[in-house]
């Protein structure tokens, strides 16, 4: 089976690549919110987040799931509920969704690495909808209407969250801290076994690894990043709804990581803003945001399968 | 007249009533599965538009209705075949060139492809429903005395039974469904033979595609003809598909009719868990047996 | 010839910079369904009803410019708070209009209240939003839930349908307004046999007709609105409701939906409006420039000219104030002025954030009844202003109670 995405064959000591990229995005984030709508920028990291969970997923191990917005959607749920009905504060309250997308990745994970390829993608969107039914008619989501009103409370009970600068700065930390955690993960042993699994799973099972297992681990990892990034996202917006659930966003963000580039650090980061400032600007044409989306993804297979920062990083040679 | 009688309390209206509506739905996922069998039996392809082809049977059958003044028979006809020929323009067009890669970057480009098709529609039409009425001769219906029984509700489970049969038949009993399947096992061999493949993978997606054409002018006038009616079907019917394994016809036709029924049952006794209970059925289906009731092993 | 031409730019630098340094800007923003189920009832007519009020308004006149952008929030909560706080954040509008789907309300309004604008209601109807949701922000015109569930529901206890089944839309209006009809069915000797919850935009309703139908109750009661009170009536036909003696409610019908259904499937439908373009010549007269900009033949609902009196008097009270930043403080003066205006007439806006005026229950043509276009209902009776909305003493609304 053909892998899914070969990264370019690349030397050791070009790890200067990602220590650039990483300043770059860090010095990005310091300085923009003073020339744009901080909201957005917050509402991209979460994307980003999500991407670079669901990366890991498809970028290292080579399992696409069709279904992620089942974690990210239901640990909103979750943290809304706690910080709204249970009165929990903020960190708390995003601890609660992040387990909650760590248990549903557990549960799902086990019924679907039981299958490969073209199955696995098919049952993690099975999941997903049944869960997103689920959610259309459980008392506690609110059904159409949502949690509503979701108090951002204060941070460690010192910082008022409320406070759009206060909470940027939050965001901004627990992204980056993410988005490192996620790069430490890849350059691991553990990573490397991934990386051997998307490769040749034969090969690394005749060489003793229960491949089952890892593949286990990394989905609940992935799940359980992108349950962080729905919790965070259901602070900011102070609402958490049915279209967090909604198979659209599980296509989301396929399409942000697809853009960005399967396989790479910075890829997904990339791809969510991209896509994110694409549905801004487009939103006053409504309808045409389906369309352009189901466009780009149809462009990108045909002719841009690296995305952008895998184009760069082949063309640059480094890792990115 | 048969007189009313209740099964574990449940009104006898109301039980054959929902069964009723199962099979109808069952007759659906029948149709669409089955269309989604063959074409991965043959392109090893999942094809995500399917759905938007499905709704794209139902447009075709409302426009031919509104602009040009062609009802439903003559659309029973018309329409699979339009909607077969876009599926043939998508496979020369898109998927010819991505046989080489990874079957997943299929699932991908037919995701987007079912996005733009979807998003065309809605732009267009909005996303409420078009009208489109039960053609004349089939309307109306029968009390049976234990249900009330529409005419065009039975029509289509009639319809649907006879079209799943035709297309078993034809692949499994017929020289050119042999053609097919040993195309399918060992296409160069096929090839070798004289038989030319290619364009028997052409035809047979243009077929799969124009199936869930059919399906759709049969759903326009019992589900209101909107852009998102496609999306909200395929997903089931993916579930339906890995439940009955991706193997046989007879399995996908089976599993289809089989599950509309639950599905019914299941509004009946336990009507919070209807939406829920194929979905269900995959996950323990998947545990117990995962290659899929019909499938056979990996 | 040179003289005049530099009297006239002198005229223009005077009076221009004059009309500059007084003009209070103003920015409207239309957010509804512009492409969905209620895309017929507010959608684009709502943009044109806001420009008509701006036009009547005459801003120039009271030193102001008005600016009217608008937005599709696609019925999703989310979408319209991410709208709506855009908006307020980096666009720098004023106040908010229309907005149905009462979910989307519902947080269009909390936002509205964090940043200190004005959310002038009209499409949406959950009662919650002058009762426990209640905002110092908020305006609710046009309609709402209580007053559909005393008008339609008590006509329909009162001649016989003690009995009923409701089909609920799954969301805060339908909820709402299951509720409300409930409440006056059983406090007017009925009886509630059951209740169904169908998703927004549901396709097809057989299922949920067939458990009315199981049921036996003498009156189905459609909680929902736009695209699914249609497809319910329409699909009901399909499966001999009414041939089988049940009598379907339609607790909220626009006037658009009956043109939809057909004469020949709604009539004799009971419903409750507060506004219907055939009532009067001032009606007649301003749907005829609505329908100018339309040009597609349809007919205004009460929502748009719901949107048209409320712009017009927040408009009014902006002017009063000579200002549109502290949206409190305006919506407290259009709580302090009378309204007029020629669609709706004279009428209040109550403390609690209600406008007050009558309500009408009309019923639908029978096909022959109808002399023209649009001539789709018979006025029943008319339920005066005082009766036709909840008394505040009712609200549970926390502005009330202090």
């Amino acid at each position: 089976m053909a892998t899914l995405a070969a990264a370019a064959p690349v030397r050791r000591e070009t790890e200067w690549s990602l220590a650039v990229g990483g300043a770059v995005l860090v010095i990005f984030l310091v300085a923009a919110p003073f020339a744009l709508y901080p909201v957005f920028i917050m509402k991209a990291l979460c994307f980003a987040l999500f991407a670079c969970a669901f990366n890991l997923l498809i970028g290292y191990v080579g399992l696409v799931s069709f279904g992620h917005a089942l974690y990210f959607g239901w640990a909103g749920y979750l943290a809304a509920h706690a910080a709204k009905v249970w009165g929990l504060p903020p960190e708390l309250a995003v601890l609660t969704g992040t387990a909650t997308g760590m248990a549903l990745g557990l549960i799902a994970g086990v019924v679907a690495i039981r299958r490969q390829g073209i199955y696995f993608a098919m049952i993690t969107l099975a999941l997903a909808q049944m869960m997103y039914l689920v959610a259309l008619r459980v008392k506690m989501t609110g059904g159409e209407d949502g949690i509503q009103g979701v108090p951002r409370g204060r941070l460690f009970g010192a910082f008022d969250l409320s406070n759009e600068m206060t909470m940027y700065a939050f965001v901004v930390v627990v992204a980056l801290a993410a988005f490192f955690l996620i790069y430490r993960i890849i350059n691991s042993p553990f990573g490397e076994v991934l990386k051997a699994i998307r490769e040749n799973e034969q090969r690394a099972i005749s060489l003793g690894y229960k491949t089952d297992d890892y593949k286990l681990v990394a989905f609940v990892l992935s799940a359980t990043l992108a349950g962080l990034a729905g919790s965070v996202k259901a602070l900011v917006f102070q609402l958490a709804s049915l279209t967090d659930v909604h198979w659209t966003m599980s296509g989301e963000v396929v399409l942000m990581t697809l853009v960005g580039g399967l396989g790479t650090i910075f890829g997904p980061i990339v791809g969510a803003f991209l896509i994110v400032a694409m549905e801004n600007y487009l939103a006053p044409f409504g309808q045409w945001v389906l369309v352009i989306q189901g466009a780009v993804f149809v462009i990108c297979v045909l002719a841009f399968r690296r995305g952008i920062v895998g184009e760069l990083a082949a063309r640059l040679r480094v890792r990115l | 007249m048969l007189p009313m009688f209740e099964v574990f309390g449940i009104p006898s209206q109301a039980l054959f009533g929902q069964l009723l509506l199962g099979l109808i739905n069952g007759s659906f996922y029948a149709l669409l599965s089955l269309g989604l069998a063959v074409i991965f039996g043959m392109l090893n392809i999942i094809n995500f538009t399917h759905g938007a082809q499905y709704m794209m049977g139902a447009f075709a059958a409302f426009l031919l209705l509104r602009y040009v003044g062609i009802g439903y028979w003559p659309a029973l006809v018309i329409v699979p075949f339009i909607v077969g020929v876009t599926g043939i323009v998508i496979e020369r067009l898109f998927l010819k060139r991505i046989q080489k890669l990874d079957h997943l970057y299929g699932l991908i480009l037919t995701f987007g492809l079912a996005l733009i098709i979807e998003g065309l529609f809605r732009n267009y039409y909005g996303s409420s429903g078009q009208p489109y009425g039960v053609p004349e001769s089939l309307q109306g219906g029968r009390n049976l005395g234990f249900m009330f029984l529409p005419n065009y509700r039975a029509w289509v489970i009639a319809f649907s039974l006879a079209v799943c049969f035709a297309t078993w038949f034809a692949i499994e009993r017929t020289r050119l469904g042999s053609y097919l399947r040993a195309a399918t096992e060992n296409p160069a061999l096929v090839r070798a033979f004289g038989v030319n493949v290619p364009r028997m993978v052409t035809l047979t997606y243009g077929f799969g595609v124009g199936l869930a054409g059919l399906a759709g002018v049969m759903a326009a006038p019992i589900y209101n003809v909107s852009p998102q009616m496609g999306s909200d079907i395929i997903i089931v019917v993916f579930a339906v598909v890995v439940i009955g394994g991706m193997g046989s016809i007879m399995g996908a036709i089976v599993t289809g009719f089989t599950l509309g029924i639950v599905e019914g049952l299941t509004k009946v006794f336990f009507p919070e868990a209807s939406n829920t209970v194929i979905f269900v059925i995959m996950i323990v289906v998947l545990l117990v047996r995962p290659a899929g009731l019909f499938g056979r092993s990996a | 010839m040179r003289l005049t031409t530099t009297v006239a730019f002198a005229a223009v630098a005077l009076f221009g910079t004059a009309a500059q340094a007084e003009d209070i800007n103003v920015k409207l923003g239309v957010l509804n369904d512009m492409s969905s189920l209620y895309a017929d009832i507010s959608g684009p007519g709502s943009v044109i009803a806001a420009k008509l009020a701006v036009e009547d308004f005459n801003p120039a006149a009271h030193g102001m410019k008005v600016e009217i952008i608008s937005a599709d929030h696609q019925n999703k909560p989310d979408v319209g708070s991410n709208i709506a706080r855009q908006w307020f954040d980096v666009d720098h509008v004023d106040a908010i209009l229309d907005v149905p789907t009462s979910s989307v309300a519902l947080a269009v309004s909390d936002v509205t209240r964090e940043k200190n604008k004005v959310f002038l209601i009209s499409g949406a109807a959950s009662s919650d939003l002058t009762g426990p949701k209640c905002s110092p922000n908020s305006v609710h015109w046009t309609y709402d839930t209580w007053m559909l569930a005393n008008g339609t529901g008590k006509a329909l206890v009162k001649t016989g349908g003690d009995t009923w089944f409701f089909l609920t839309a799954d969301y805060a209006f339908g909820h709402a307004l299951e509720h409300d009809t409930a409440a006056v069915v059983t406090a007017n000797g009925g009886k509630v046999l059951g209740a169904v919850d169908h998703p927004l935009n549901t396709q097809d309703f057989s299922s949920f007709l067939l458990q009315a139908q199981a049921s036996k109750a003498k009156i189905i009661g459609l909680a929902n609105a736009g695209g699914d009170t249609i497809n319910s009536i329409k699909q009901g036909a399909e499966f001999g409701i009414t041939a089988g003696g049940q009598q379907f409610a339609g607790l909220l019908v626009f006037v658009t939906d009956v043109q939809a259904l057909g004469l020949k499937t709604a009539q004799g439908l009971v419903l409750t409006e507060t506004w219907y373009w055939d009532m009067n010549d001032a009606n007649r007269a301003w749907t005829k420039r609505w329908q100018a900009e339309r040009q597609d033949g349809k007919f205004p609902s009460m929502v748009v000219a719901g949107v048209y009196s409320a712009t017009l008097h927040y408009l009014k009270a902006v002017a009063a104030l000579k200002s549109a930043a502290d949206g409190k403080a305006v919506v407290n003066q259009m709580k302090a002025m009378p309204t007029d205006d020629p669609l709706f007439g004279k009428g209040y806006v109550r403390t609690d954030g209600r406008k007050i005026h009558p309500a009408y229950l009309f019923q639908v043509k029978k096909p022959e009844e109808s002399k023209y276009a649009g001539d789709v209902y018979n006025l029943r009776a008319t339920i005066p202003a005082e009766e036709a909305f909840r008394p505040m003493k009712d609200d549970n609304c926390p502005m009330v109670t202090n």
